[in-house]
């Protein structure tokens, strides 16, 4: 369980002169769901894009699953699904069409394809509806349609960008239940990217807490507790509210 | 810059040979490389697209109407048109005066249906949130990109072959005389330079799908453009002409390179290019497209030219138009590897 999937060491990312990613280090064993945690803009999905090779770093290194994915982007895209946030899918096309699509572009043949897509369906509990237009899903079903599409090149890690954000509380709910349904079942590793403090503490074993381009904490909730208050008692929110107050006091 | 050379292949007429090439990998594996399932994709895109469809309603109707009068003109003075070579080729060049011939009509619609294919390519995967997802799987960004240009080209390809097949077809009913291998060549290039001139308007709203966001914006400057070529271009030339005209005693040599000079201006248009193009090949008795002095002239034989020597007439103006097809598509190419892609 110790294997290292994400290793990040003084990640730097700068948009001319303003610093997105600033000197982040952090690693992510296999099998955990690691949570990103931080206000918008704060560097989450910038870091997410060097993971996946879609942006290039100003400096630092990064690895997933042992590849350098900057030089080798295709490498560990074969490996690593990602959720982008707020995910979008041919609409003139049905949800089955839309899997089936992204399988092959991974090099499975269309028949395993369609035969994998439709186990998909059942399992993120979109049974019955496998045949509509994707353009007709509702926000809810499009966040587990997009979760069936990571799914779906049976990858060694998925990356989710803000994956409840527009969804009602029941949908969060259960998506969240089938995020730890599927690192039960499938020993997946999962990175999981939000705003929402309620969420990650719910699901995820460690957290790193983002802050204007800097990681400023990580670590499992415990070990944060203890590194802000000195006790393990405390919960993510108390640690997330000790950090911030400054941030608060500034505006 | 790998891949601006291989565009230069599939520019020069080797439709044919890649799409077999699909095929035979289509067969041979089971598993479909990613990039021809992305072309697949497209072309069904396409074909099942609204925009699609009427264009090509608008080009049949259009090329239905002037072969009609091409006929018609046939029947009447078949005297006169018979006593000269080349009888098939005036299918695509012969009008009444009522509707324009039919290379003046795919002059006229080329560049539109250019425009109709590539206006959203890119933007539109972007503004569904497509884009991150497709660019998050294992491929090659300028998949992307090449396989929208590839699976355009085949569809444009196939449109021009079917519909220079079927006014051959209908000449061939109508007037019960086959064309001679000269003339059936003269054709094919034809369409082979139409095909390219239909690329170049494809590669520049391709071009203009990479830069604005808005379909609708990349839409418009792509019919602006083309309105300014068709339009405006000439006007401008023509008073720059009346302008610059040599006056008073001048000798003929002067007004010839005078001439000459006006038209290479125009030649700057693509279009210009095209017709050139097209003049030539179907109108084997043009021996010349630019001013020639009498001294040029004298002694000439007013004989048609054989293919070689009209291809070799009109390979100026083919280079240049796939020249500024390739550059086109290299400047997009280049924009959408550099463009940063995040979800919407």
């Amino acid at each position: 369980m110790s294997e290292i999937m994400v290793e990040l060491v003084n990640l730097t990312k700068k948009y001319k002169s303003f610093t997105a990613v600033d000197q982040i280090n952090l690693s992510v064993k296999k099998g955990e769901i690691f949570g990103f945690l931080g206000p918008n803009g704060a560097g989450k999905s910038t870091t997410i894009l060097m993971m996946l090779g879609l942006t290039e770093p100003t400096e630092g290194k990064v690895e997933v699953c042992g590849i350098n994915p900057t030089r080798y982007p295709i490498e560990v895209k074969r490996k690593v699904g990602y959720l982008p946030e707020d995910v979008g899918f041919y609409d003139n096309r049905t949800g089955l069409y839309n899997l089936v699509y992204t399988a092959m572009l991974n090099r499975i043949p269309e028949e395993e394809a369609r035969k994998k897509a439709l186990e998909l369906f059942q399992l993120v509990g979109l049974e019955g509806v496998e045949n509509k237009k994707a353009g007709q899903y509702s926000r809810g079903m499009r966040q587990r349609l997009g979760l069936a599409d990571v799914l779906i090149k049976n990858p060694e890690m998925i990356i989710l960008d803000e994956p409840t954000s527009g969804i009602d509380p029941q949908g969060v709910k259960s998506f969240l239940d089938l995020i730890l349904r599927l690192r039960k079942e499938q020993g997946l590793t999962i990175l999981f990217s939000s705003h929402n403090l309620h969420q990650v503490e719910q699901v995820c074993d460690a957290v790193g807490i983002f802050s204007k381009g800097k990681l400023i904490a990580a670590g499992d909730i415990p070990t944060l507790s203890k590194q802000v208050f000195n006790d393990e008692t405390h919960s993510l929110e108390d640690v997330y509210n000790q950090f911030f107050e400054g941030g608060n006091q500034d505006e | 810059m790998n891949n601006t050379f291989s565009s230069a292949e599939k520019f020069s007429g080797y439709f044919q040979p890649t799409f077999e090439t699909n095929l035979s990998v289509m067969k041979k594996t089971k598993v479909k490389h990613p990039f021809w399932v992305m072309v697949s994709k497209e072309i069904s895109d396409q074909v099942t697209s609204w925009r699609f469809i009427v264009m090509i309603l608008l080009i049949v109707l259009t090329c239905m109407g002037s072969l009609y009068t091409a006929l018609g003109q046939f029947a009447k003075s078949s005297a006169s048109v018979g006593s000269d070579s080349f009888f098939f080729l005036k299918l695509f060049t012969l009008s009444d005066g009522t509707l324009p011939p039919f290379i003046i009509f795919i002059s006229f619609l080329a560049p539109l249906l250019g425009i109709s294919l590539g206006f959203d390519a890119i933007n539109s995967e972007y503004n569904r949130g497509t884009l991150s997802r497709i660019l998050s799987q294992p491929i090659y960004r300028d998949y992307i990109i090449n396989a929208k240009f590839m699976a355009a080209l085949m569809v444009v390809s196939f449109l021009f072959f079917t519909l220079g097949l079927l006014v051959i077809g209908c000449g061939l009913i109508a007037l019960g005389i086959p064309p001679s291998s000269d003339e059936l060549f003269r054709i094919l290039f034809y369409l082979i330079i139409s095909i390219v001139y239909v690329a170049f308007w494809l590669n520049l709203s391709i071009l203009f799908s990479v830069t604005f966001r808005q379909p609708a914006t990349s839409a418009l400057s792509g019919i602006a453009v083309w309105l300014f070529f068709s339009v405006f271009y000439n006007m401008i030339i023509e008073l720059l002409a009346k302008g610059l005209a040599p006056r008073g005693m001048v000798t003929e040599q002067q007004i010839v390179n005078f001439q000459n000079g006006i038209l290479n201006l125009m030649r700057l248009n693509p279009s210009q290019l095209f017709s050139d193009a097209n003049i030539t090949l179907l109108m084997p008795s043009v021996r010349s497209l630019g001013a020639l002095t009498m001294s040029q002239v004298e002694g000439a034989l007013p004989t048609p030219l054989p293919l070689g020597q009209s291809l070799l007439m009109v390979w100026p103006q083919v280079t240049g138009l796939i020249a500024g097809t390739i550059l086109l598509f290299a400047i997009s190419y280049y924009l959408f590897m550099r463009q940063e892609i995040r979800s919407r």
